[in-house]
């Protein structure tokens, strides 16, 4: 059964590599702010677009 | 602060929705060839390439890493730059990525076609193809991070930490789960075997269903529902706590898909309250995706994108509400091995998987193409009609499941099992008729939007690099805001992580400590010997035909199987297979103890034609068996793969395998023509033969040779 070990052993280091993340994450103020993210994707400055005249149609 | 300017990289997401749309179509084109043939077998054209064995892990490898993998690449390519105000990172490593996945998926097909495959549930593909996934990967990851480190948006969206999830998760299960030893260039053996195989493959196979179905679609979900409404996701915050709970609970619930086999109890437990637990987030993620759309269901009425997205997103609900309930053992005593799995599967990968695919394309072409979607009449006719075809299919794979589990278990007032195996086919040949046309409207659906699309490129105007603009991400962090829970962990954070790290040790031991408890779970069972050469070799063509596609060889300890297999499958009986091939469906008879069952005779009639032997089977026959000799240049280079794997042949054996193998051949031969069916001794049916009537057999001579003493 030891390849249980191997297992255990993978599926810790991602829990422990995520725990970090999620410290790391925490303590940069990822999630301070739970609202304005949301929104935010919403809202794309549109650019003047101004570039090739676009020929590269299909393909 | 200065502005700065850049360009978003559409070229790349278009050529990923055109690969999506292809693998699709092809994908699904393979799933329907395998539904027709489960009730016309003759629909195989008795060719071994399209043989139900070798179209089906096609169709399962195409929807999966062609279909959604491409999916998932488009939605990831498209909304990661967006979210990060950055080009991805790399254009090279962008086309490195695209042609080499391609590349993949091209190399799949042919080899699995070919009946190179390494027999493992979702991880078919031989070690050449392994090693140029984990490659393409990396270029994908390192993209990735790249993008990351290069953002001018310091703020992670949640839908990037699904991506990030996805990526770290399924490199970890990709790797662990292809270790194998090379014997040629298309053949290798698995490292594990037996029991330890089977708990690698479901750890794995569990997990390429979260991190490659699930985990990077929900990425996509809170990215392009929230868009393609216009309005931003019920709770933010309840995105955030999805992702972390499920990544934290997901890696442990493999062993749900081995309940009651010959794996250890206390690991079968274990993968049960996880998976039980994974109730809460998946609940709480799909609710977050719903309420996403309140006050907006008037536009879900018109909108064919919103209406495709609400689907999924329910479809996601039923799969996750119903996971958890087969995860529990009583549950999984009626389901596992039968069609249930199948509707449940289903029920995931159109509903799921498959409409948010559509959802977004719909959305995303006519935004890269700057135009208006072709047709909304036939986007919505779309919708209606895949919709159907979802219900056509799962409905009856409900039914047939149940009721198939149900005939099995099924005692006369005698005591006598009430029907034989072939009764249960033949009751299901309606339902597997009902879920072919379901199938097929759905596949309708899906041609029906390509030709949509690609009307709608046809009068659009690509724009192949999107001008964008955004202020460089400044030094300085945020300021600290308002008190929320998560400011108590940011002020304690070495308490903090010493107590998380204490928690997940606590897991950790719960699983060890039985472990060095009992010296060995897997009990050795001396009469259990290593397979013979010829065997081994039939063994690989079993292998190769995909028998496993349609056949369990683990027989569990209830008395409707001993009553109708024999005794019940023990974890010692395994310790040789390389890799092991207890299979998740029982479309056919489970194959543990078919040895010494019948003649070899009977083997040599029914692989010739199924119908002879079983009047109305929907087994395919194999002709080309008869014809093709045993490849007997590669026996040495395996019994040496074996022996480094630990198996014990005596020394020196890959010398006299040859001659040991013909002798055993000759002798098969000669028995069948006693039964008059004349056949050369080199032919792969005689193989074949040989490892069937191996099969089960070994823990049998104990009983015998004990009444002899
Ligand atoms: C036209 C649509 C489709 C049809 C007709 C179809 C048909 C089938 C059939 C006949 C099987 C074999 C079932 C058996 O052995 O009893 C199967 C298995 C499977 N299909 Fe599909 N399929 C379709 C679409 C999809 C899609 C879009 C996905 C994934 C995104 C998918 C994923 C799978 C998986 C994972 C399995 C293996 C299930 C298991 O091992 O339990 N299928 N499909
Ligand atoms: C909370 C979430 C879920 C849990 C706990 C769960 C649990 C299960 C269980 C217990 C099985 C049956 C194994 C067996 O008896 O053979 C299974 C099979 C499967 N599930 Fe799920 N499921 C979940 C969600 C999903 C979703 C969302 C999808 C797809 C998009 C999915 C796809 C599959 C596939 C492909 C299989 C077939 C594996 C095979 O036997 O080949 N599951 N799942």
């Amino acid at each position: 059964m030891s390849v249980i070990f191997i297992l255990i052993l993978a599926s810790l280091t991602i829990a422990v590599g995520f725990l970090v993340a999620f410290i790391w994450s925490v303590k940069t103020n990822q999630f301070e702010d739970d609202y304005t993210p949301s929104i935010r994707i919403l809202f794309e400055n549109e650019v003047k677009q101004v570039d090739e005249p676009i020929k590269d149609k299909n393909r | 602060m200065e502005l700065q300017k850049f360009q978003y990289d559409n070229k790349i997401v278009k050529w990923f929705a055109y690969a999506t749309m292809l693998w699709g179509i092809v994908g699904m084109v393979a799933g329907l060839l395998a539904a027709i043939q489960l009730f016309l077998p003759a629909a195989n054209l008795d060719l071994p390439y399209t043989s139900f064995g070798r179209v089906r892990p096609v169709h399962t490898n195409a929807v999966i890493f062609a279909f959604v993998g491409n999916g998932i690449f488009m939605g990831v390519y498209y909304s990661l730059q967006r979210l990060l105000k950055a080009r991805m990172f790399s254009d090279m490593l962008s086309k490195i990525h695209f042609w080499g996945w391609q590349l993949i998926i091209v190399l799949a097909a042919i080899s699995l076609l070919l009946g190179k495959t390494t027999g493992k549930e979702y991880a078919e593909l031989e070690w050449p193809i392994d090693i140029l996934i984990t490659l393409v990967w990396v270029v994908f990851g390192w993209n990735m991070f790249g993008t990351i480190l290069k953002r001018r948006e310091r703020h992670l969206y949640v839908a990037i930490w699904f991506y990030i999830g996805t990526f770290v998760t399924v490199a970890m299960l990709h790797i662990v789960n292809s270790i194998e030893i090379p014997v040629s260039f298309w053949k290798s053996y698995s490292w594990y075997a037996g029991v330890q195989d089977a708990l690698v493959q479901w750890w794995y196979g569990h997990n390429a269903v979260a991190f490659f179905l699930t985990t990077p679609y929900l990425g996509l979900m809170y990215y392009f529902l929230p868009k393609a409404a216009n309005r931003p996701v019920y709770s933010y915050r309840l995105s955030v706590i999805h992702f972390w709970s499920l990544i934290f609970i997901y890696i442990w619930a493999g062993p749900h898909h081995l309940l009651y086999t010959a794996v250890p109890d206390w690991a079968q437990s274990l993968g049960v309250v996880f998976s039980v637990m994974l109730i809460a987030p998946s609940w709480g993620g799909m609710i977050n995706g719903l309420l996403t759309l309140r006050g907006a269901w008037d536009k879900v009425r018109e909108d064919a994108v919103l209406k495709f997205l609400v689907v999924a997103v329910t479809a996601y609900g039923m799969a996750t509400f119903e996971g958890p309930m087969l995860s529990l053992k009583s549950v999984s005593a009626i389901s596992h091995y039968t069609d249930w799995i199948v509707a449940h599967v289903h029920v995931g990968a159109l509903g799921w998987n498959g409409f948010m695919t559509f959802g977004i394309l719909y959305w995303l072409i006519p935004k890269l193409f700057r135009t208006e979607l072709y047709s909304k009449r036939m986007a919505n006719w779309h919708f209606w009609i895949g919709t159907l075809g979802i219900v056509l299919y799962a409905i009856p794979m409900y039914w047939s499941g149940i009721m198939q589990s149900l005939m099995w278990k099924d005692f006369t007032p005698e005591g006598q099992l009430k029907w034989q195996f072939m009764d249960t086919v033949n009751v299901m040949i309606p339902f597997y008729i009902t879920r072919a046309i379901g199938g097929a409207l759905f596949l309708t659906g899906a041609i029906m939007m390509v030709y949509n699309l690609i009307k709608t490129i046809k009068i659009g105007n690509f724009l192949a690099n999107e001008d964008a603009e955004a202020p460089a991400l400044e030094k300085t962090f945020a300021k600290h805001g308002k008190e929320h829970w998560h400011r108590i962990i940011e002020r304690k954070p070495v308490q903090m992580m010493i107590v998380s790290l204490v928690v997940v040790m606590i897991g950790g031991i719960i699983e060890f400590v039985p472990t060095f408890l009992v010296k060995s779970n897997i009990p050795t069972i001396a009469q259990v010997k290593p397979y013979t050469p010829l065997e081994l070799q039939g063994r690989d063509i079993y292998i190769r035909e995909g028998c496993y596609t349609c056949h369990s060889q683990m027989i569990r300890p209830f008395r409707s199987e001993t009553s109708r297999y024999g005794e019940y499958s023990k974890a010692g009986e395994f310790v040789y297979d390389h890799p092991f091939q207890w299979g998740s469906k029982r479309t056919g008879p489970d194959l543990a103890r078919i040895g010494g069952k019948y003649p070899d005779s009977w083997h040599y009639s029914h692989m010739l034609d199924p119908t002879s032997m079983s009047p109305g089977s929907i087994m395919p026959a194999y002709p080309w068996l008869f014809d093709d000799q045993v490849d007997v240049s590669s026996t040495v280079a395996k019994i040496k793969a074996m022996k480094r794997l630990g198996v014990p042949y005596p020394e020196g054996y890959e010398k006299i395998a040859a001659s040991e193998m013909e002798k055993q051949a000759k002798g098969i031969a000669a028995n069948l023509e006693k039964d008059g069916m004349k056949t050369k001794s080199d032919r792969e049916i005689v193989a074949l033969i040989a490892y069937l009537q191996r099969m089960g057999t070994d823990i049998k001579k104990t009983a015998t040779d004990t009444t002899k003493k």
